[in-house]
């Protein structure tokens, strides 16, 4: 892995002169660097790790397993980019086991994701059944613990 | 009151000057607002296994004594991991003594070899408690410096230099906590030729050893011959970032952790189970999230040596450990006084060098244990402070 992705992976907010700094390299290969990721479709975006519980209250979030059935030519691909394309799908995955795909879909409140599946995601030619599941309450984020966040404590600021 | 109770305290205690990072720490505290790279300790948590299996100790009801000597269990661990890593094979059952920190382990150490009027070397800049516990058991302190000229490695001809008749023990520190000085092996086998010369004990210190970023760590105690002279110290505070469960050991000829069991099982016990089930598992699963740890230190490491040699404040490369030790002579301030100032200018809390003892002036420790984003910011205000353009002054 380039060491500018581990870097950005570790996830401090860092800007492209800081990131030189950090990894000895001038502004100008990072920058490179962070362009080819992009070129290349390995770095695909910039977004925010948000806390559910505190940013997006008046967000709701359901996994939902669907059943479809695969093409001669293509398998799954050709419905699965389908399905991803609307705007609800945040992320869609093949998996293995009794369903095909696994998708992340967040809607404004239960009604407008519950109608994403029965007017859009099942009406789709090629998905056979859904089982829709609301997520109730977010524990870890990406990495970060919502319930019992480490705490650095009574840590002295200075110590032997 | 105070004062006339005064007259009950030891002479010896006494005289013991107070941690001069004790000083600076109640200056700090009044200023949670500043950056800290003061801090001795590692900034990540104990992984997450470790704490669990404390936790499930804990559930358990393992909350007993144990063996004066330390859980079999972890002694059998600790043998193994210091077979691996050190080249070094001691008894788990007669050669091995967990204790409460390598704090407590160096401290019986000293009084189970020490009687009073012994005269002990040691390298400083060095961590805090060397000299103190070393006069604690009435014998002298005599002190080898180190310098940046030479990494801060230990110079075996200064250590010559240094002898004199009633020398008993040598007491070794690579990594070193302040300076990140390693000592490589050509200079081992000298130091060890001497000790043997000299019929001098080595109590090594290793505690920063999984954090030598360059080169093999080489214990003393794996040279040829001196394993019988050596009482091997580690612990799990720095590389498993274990600080607050207080847990290191010894390992030794069997007469020495004998007589350094007897101390320890008359004024400590034992060391605490639960800390005690909790190094078991950092032994045995624990070595992923030292690597890790690891890594990011290292990174750290060339960021900050990087930005005080560019803002001309002379930094050697610590091979170990995390922390640098840069030379502030450049501003001319003895190290104290650069810290007050650094801190109440700038808002940056550094250790002045001379709270690692004398050798230390002219250099302050500044721990690169934390995140890059606070190092830079750091080094952005220290830079300023030295070039003399700090605009908000609060003294």
């Amino acid at each position: 892995m380039s060491s500018v992705l581990q870097l950005i992976l570790e996830g401090e907010r860092l800007d492209t002169a800081q990131m030189a700094q950090v990894l000895d390299l001038s502004e100008a290969e990072v920058r490179a660097e962070i362009e080819r990721l992009q070129a290349e479709h390995i770095l695909l975006g910039w977004r925010p790790v948000l806390n559910p519980e505190r940013a997006q209250e008046d967000i709701v979030r359901a996994v939902i397993e669907v059943k479809i059935s695969p093409e001669r030519d293509g398998g799954f691909d050709r419905l699965a980019a389908r399905i991803s394309q609307f705007d609800a799908v945040e992320s869609c995955y093949l998996m293995s086991g009794s369903y095909d795909l696994l998708i992340f879909a967040t809607g404004k409140d239960l009604r407008e994701v519950a109608s994403f599946v029965s007017e859009r995601l099942a009406s789709v030619e090629g998905v056979l059944s859904t089982a829709t599941h609301f997520m109730l309450r977010a524990y870890k984020e990406q990495g970060h613990l919502l319930l019992s966040p480490t705490e650095s404590g009574d840590k002295p600021a200075v110590s032997p | 009151m105070e004062s006339s109770s005064q007259r009950f305290v030891a002479d010896h205690v006494s005289g013991l000057p107070r941690s001069g990072i004790r000083d600076f720490f109640a200056i700090v505290a009044a200023m949670p607002q500043a950056i800290s790279l003061g801090i001795g300790e590692p900034d990540f948590v104990t992984p997450w296994h470790i704490r669990e299996a404390a936790i499930f100790a804990l559930e358990k009801g393992h909350t007993s004594y144990t063996d004066n000597l330390g859980l079999l269990r972890l002694r059998r661990e600790i043998s193994r991991y210091v077979e691996q890593n050190f080249e070094l094979s001691y008894h788990p059952e007669k050669e091995v003594l967990v204790a409460v920190g390598v704090s407590e382990a160096l401290d019986i150490a000293l009084r189970a070899v020490l009687n009073p009027g012994d005269k002990v070397l040691y390298h400083e800049p060095c961590y805090v408690s060397y000299s103190p516990s070393i006069q604690l058991t009435h014998a002298q302190p005599i002190r080898v410096a180190t310098a940046a000229e030479d990494q801060f490695a230990i110079d075996p001809e200064r250590v010559a230099a240094a002898w004199e008749p009633g020398c008993k023990v040598l007491i070794l520190n690579f990594p070193t906590n302040p300076t990140g000085g390693v000592t490589d092996k050509a200079k081992l086998e000298k130091l060890a030729k001497f000790a043997v010369e000299k019929d001098l004990l080595i109590i090594s210190d290793e505690i920063y050893s999984e954090l030598t970023f360059e080169g093999e760590h080489t214990s003393i105690a794996s040279l040829p011959g001196m394993q019988e002279r050596t009482i091997f110290l580690h612990g799990f505070s720095k590389a498993f970032a274990m600080t607050g469960f207080r847990i290191g050991y010894a390992c030794g000829p069997q007469p020495l952790i004998e007589a350094m069991m007897k101390i320890h099982q008359y004024s400590m016990l034992c060391a605490p189970i639960l800390s005690q089930e909790a190094a078991v598992e950092a032994l045995k699963n624990g070595a992923p999230a030292v690597a890790k740890m690891k890594e990011a230190y290292h990174r750290r490491r060339d960021l900050i040596v990087g930005r005080f040699n560019a803002m001309g404040l002379d930094c050697h490369s610590p091979r170990g450990s995390f922390y640098a030790f840069p030379s502030i002579q450049v501003s001319g301030k003895p190290s104290i006084d650069f810290c007050k100032e650094l801190l109440a200018q700038e808002e940056v809390a550094v250790v002045p060098g001379t709270a690692f003892g004398e050798s230390g002036a002219g250099f302050v420790r500044a721990s690169f244990s934390t995140s890059y984003e606070r190092i830079l910011e750091a080094c952005d205000r220290i830079e300023r402070f030295v070039a003399g353009d700090s605009v908000r002054s609060k003294a």
